[in-house]
């Protein structure tokens, strides 16, 4: 494996030929905003917050889904960057319904943080307030599609690491959501091993354990990193 | 099968050809307007008239003229009959014995024929698209017998670069080029797709491309396949076209069955089979990415590129994706030479494109007209102009993802690159011809809301940002819409365009981006004053005087 210099935001890095630009960056100590990466699973550059600018690349690349290559000068941040990236937050702050102050994941939500982190202070699209139901049909989880942003971790982690495919898209454009098998009711679901890993994916309060009440909703992420370090690198220990 | 049959068969066509030919348009316009009724009863006129070793009367293709539908040519009189109904047929059949029949006429010989130059639609309106004979009778499968016998691979890519063809799928990237990289791409698996999803409003060349020859798009295929390597076909078709997927089935058989698809054609190693598969009515299903997918059996939704198609494709084997009318192109520049392809056209974009003549204009229907060819010419002499004497306003082009030109920049020549510099595309070929009456923004509006209910919903400024622009769009139709709301509408396009996943959100702004350039005065009139800006209610710096008057 050949490594490859190139320089993220001034700084001179070296890095793995096969690499991400985010994972690059990541280890340089360069934090880009995501929302649909997770580590352990496969990317699909949806959320478009990792968008970075490359000198010699007249579009804008998901640092995620971009791999690095030799002489790469990177910007992970300019007011552009800053602009779209605050636009595409209000975007999905306005797309469905989500009141922070009832909701389970008020102070571990990740669109909650990444609103704070990035600046933005207020939504200025007309809010859709679309219908969207709650499905509390399962035993130990609950979906609220209210504060679904389908960034779509919970569909891939339940292919990519419980291999079960419970989870999948439904419909298109704004119209689309999150379904369980053959868009039946959770609880009904034949294929749901119940193993919560959608739950502990989620990045916002979407995905829940029942009785859960507002602000109560904290996730494991360990637990989805330690099952990926065990698979990949056969080492079964907690990461810390 | 080899070239000795093929010499066969078109001796044989040509001997079995009658004096008199009836061509009866058997495309979906003019099958809509009953054209199955008019070919049986001129079929029955003739047996009544005893005239079976005489007159043939042939379905063929479209006849371009589909405003006019169902349409009737006679040869050799050149009379093309226009609105035939079924109970015009005995009328028809008596003026082949000179006289003329009490049925309207078009001239073959006007405006919209003469400047018509056939490469894509040559055979069409003239073969039976659904008898191979047919085909071969034009010279059909000679150029795959040429290049499978004559032609390494490598000769093949390299004619096709040197004739400059470009993809007619809208972006216009040479085709040598990308058959060159899929052939260099590493893989003993590589995959051919047809792209027939098209699917913006007011366009239909390549539905009627399939309708008309489907055999040409197969030869196309075949020989594209032999250049990159492949021996596997799909043509993506979208349900919507069922005479364009029956005939396509069709030809697919008859083309099994002679033995120029299949395995060792014309007797050479190559191998090539190709499969239907039907699209489900999926707008975003015409990007290659999301194309794939949807062939895969995945949900058509699209992925970053790179990897490109040509990398790693259909199950992540190196691909080759053309559109239609691109394969159509193939065979006539392998039977003519790429000198001969190059010489049409402009510097830069070769040969000729066919466009969808749609909205308001006198004759609408399909043209096929050389690369460079003035707009004007296409809109005003060969369309007829705007019907009831109104003025043209603007020729959009391109779809959902092009602009609209105003009638101030007729003069345009019609290549990649002009097109590209007012603001438009080239796109698959759909021409909306719009008149004075029409509502620039509200033709924004059209397209705003084609792309948010197309849009596959994956990356977020696509999905949620067309639904934005479109409200904000509507507000402004509605007077209620402020210039801060004109301002978030540009921010937003601006925004969307730069940073969706695929072609279809980084285009969506495009045709309000291209009436906001030429038409902004439109836009303005429908403005209200802000609140808290110049003369609003809540402007503190409001003259108290102006009030108490």
């Amino acid at each position: 494996m050949a490594a490859k210099t190139l320089t993220i935001d001034g700084k001179s890095i070296t890095a793995e030929e096969g690499a991400t630009v985010l994972q690059v960056a990541e280890e340089a100590g360069i934090k880009i905003p995501t929302l649909c990466h997770l580590e352990g699973i496969y990317d699909v550059g949806a959320c478009r917050l990792c968008l970075v600018e490359v000198v010699g690349v007249p579009k804008l690349l998901p640092a995620c889904a971009t791999k690095v290559a030799e002489g790469m000068e990177i910007n992970t941040d300019s007011e552009r960057l800053r602009k779209y990236r605050r636009m595409t937050l209000e975007l999905l702050f306005a797309e469905r319904n989500h009141v922070c102050a009832v909701c389970v994941s008020n102070g571990h939500c990740e669109l909650q943080t990444m609103a704070y982190s990035l600046g933005m202070d207020h939504v200025r699209y007309e809010y859709l307030f679309p219908k969207w139901g709650v499905d509390t049909t399962q035993r130990l989880f609950g979906m609220d599609h209210n504060r679904c942003i389908l960034c779509t971790r919970c569909v891939r982690v339940c292919w990519h690491i419980e291999g079960a495919g419970t989870k999948n898209v439904s419909g298109r454009g704004t119209k689309s959501h999150i379904i369980t098998d053959l868009n039946m009711p959770w609880g009904e679901s034949v294929s749901c091993t119940q193993c919560g890993k959608c739950v502990q994916a989620c990045p916002t309060g979407a995905l829940f354990h029942k009785g859960s009440t507002a602000g109560e909703m904290e996730r494991d992420r360990g637990k989805l990193e330690f099952l990926v370090t065990a698979r990949e690198k056969h080492q079964w220990v907690v990461a810390v | 099968m080899i070239l000795n049959d093929l010499v066969q068969i078109k001796t044989k066509e040509l001997a079995a050809r009658k004096k008199v030919t009836l061509r009866c348009c058997m495309a979906a316009g003019c099958m809509s307007s009953d054209a199955k009724g008019v070919k049986e009863q001129l079929e029955n006129a003739v047996a009544q008239a005893g005239l079976e070793n005489d007159v043939e009367v042939r379905g063929v293709g479209c006849m371009k003229l589909c405003c006019e539908g169902p349409l009737v040519q006679a040869d050799p009189q050149n009379s093309l009959y226009i609105k035939v109904t079924p109970e015009n047929a005995p009328a028809i059949i008596a003026a082949l014995h000179g006289g003329t029949a009490n049925i309207p006429q078009a001239d073959p010989d006007a405006a919209f024929f003469k400047n018509q130059l056939g490469i894509v639609l040559a055979n069409s309106g003239v073969i039976d698209p659904e008898r191979i004979e047919s085909y071969i009778t034009v010279g059909g499968y000679e150029a795959l017998h040429e290049v499978l016998r004559e032609m390494t691979p490598r000769d093949v890519v390299e004619t096709m670069v040197g004739s400059g063809l470009r993809g007619r799928g809208g972006a216009g990237f040479p085709t040598g080029l990308k058959w060159g990289t899929v052939a260099k791409s590493p893989g003993a698996k590589k995959y051919i797709i047809c792209n027939a999803d098209e699917g913006d409003p007011g366009a239909f060349m390549d539905r009627s491309v399939l309708e008309s020859d489907p055999h040409s798009v197969l030869e196309g295929m075949a020989i594209a396949a032999y250049a990159v390597g492949a021996d596997q076909g799909f043509i993506y078709v979208r349900a919507e076209y069922p005479l364009a997927i029956s005939r396509l089935q069709l030809a697919i058989k008859q083309a099994k069955q002679l033995g120029v698809l299949g395995s060792g054609i014309f007797e050479s190693p190559f191998n090539f089979t190709v499969d239907l598969r039907i699209g489900a009515g999926a707008f975003v299903c015409g990007e290659e990415t999301a194309l794939m997918a949807s062939v895969e059996g995945k949900r058509g939704t699209p992925r970053p590129r790179p990897p490109f198609p040509a990398e790693s494709g259909l199950y992540g084997c190196p691909t080759l994706i053309n559109n239609v009318e691109t394969f159509a192109n193939v065979p006539p520049i392998y039977r003519n030479g790429a000198e001969w392809f190059a010489g049409i056209g402009t510097e830069k974009s070769k040969g000729t494109k066919v466009f969808a003549l749609a909205g308001n204009i006198k004759n609408t229907g399909l043209i096929e007209v050389p690369m460079g060819t003035p707009l004007r010419t296409i809109v005003q002499e060969m369309g007829g102009g705007a019907p009831g004497g109104a003025e043209i306003k603007a020729v959009q082009t391109g779809g959902p993802s092009g602009g609209c030109i105003p009638a101030q920049h007729l003069d345009t020549p019609v290549d990649y690159e002009s097109l590209g510099k007012l603001g438009s595309i080239m796109g698959s070929g759909g021409m909306i011809v719009m008149d004075d009456s029409t509502n620039m923004v509200d033709v924004a509006r059209f397209f705003m809301e084609f792309c948010m209910d197309e849009s596959c919903g994956k990356c977020i400024p696509c999905r949620a940002g067309t639904v934005q622009m479109h409200n904000l769009l509507e507000k402004i139709l509605k007077r209620k819409a402020t210039r801060r709301d004109l301002e978030k509408l540009e921010e937003l396009c601006d925004m969307v365009k730069n940073t969706s996943l695929c072609g279809l959100g980084q285009t969506a702004p495009n045709p309000t981006m291209s009436t906001l350039r030429f038409f902004r005065n439109e836009y303005e009139a429908l403005l209200q004053p802000d609140k808290y800006g110049p003369g609003g209610n809540g402007d503190t710096n409001r003259q108290p005087a102006a009030e108490a008057k």
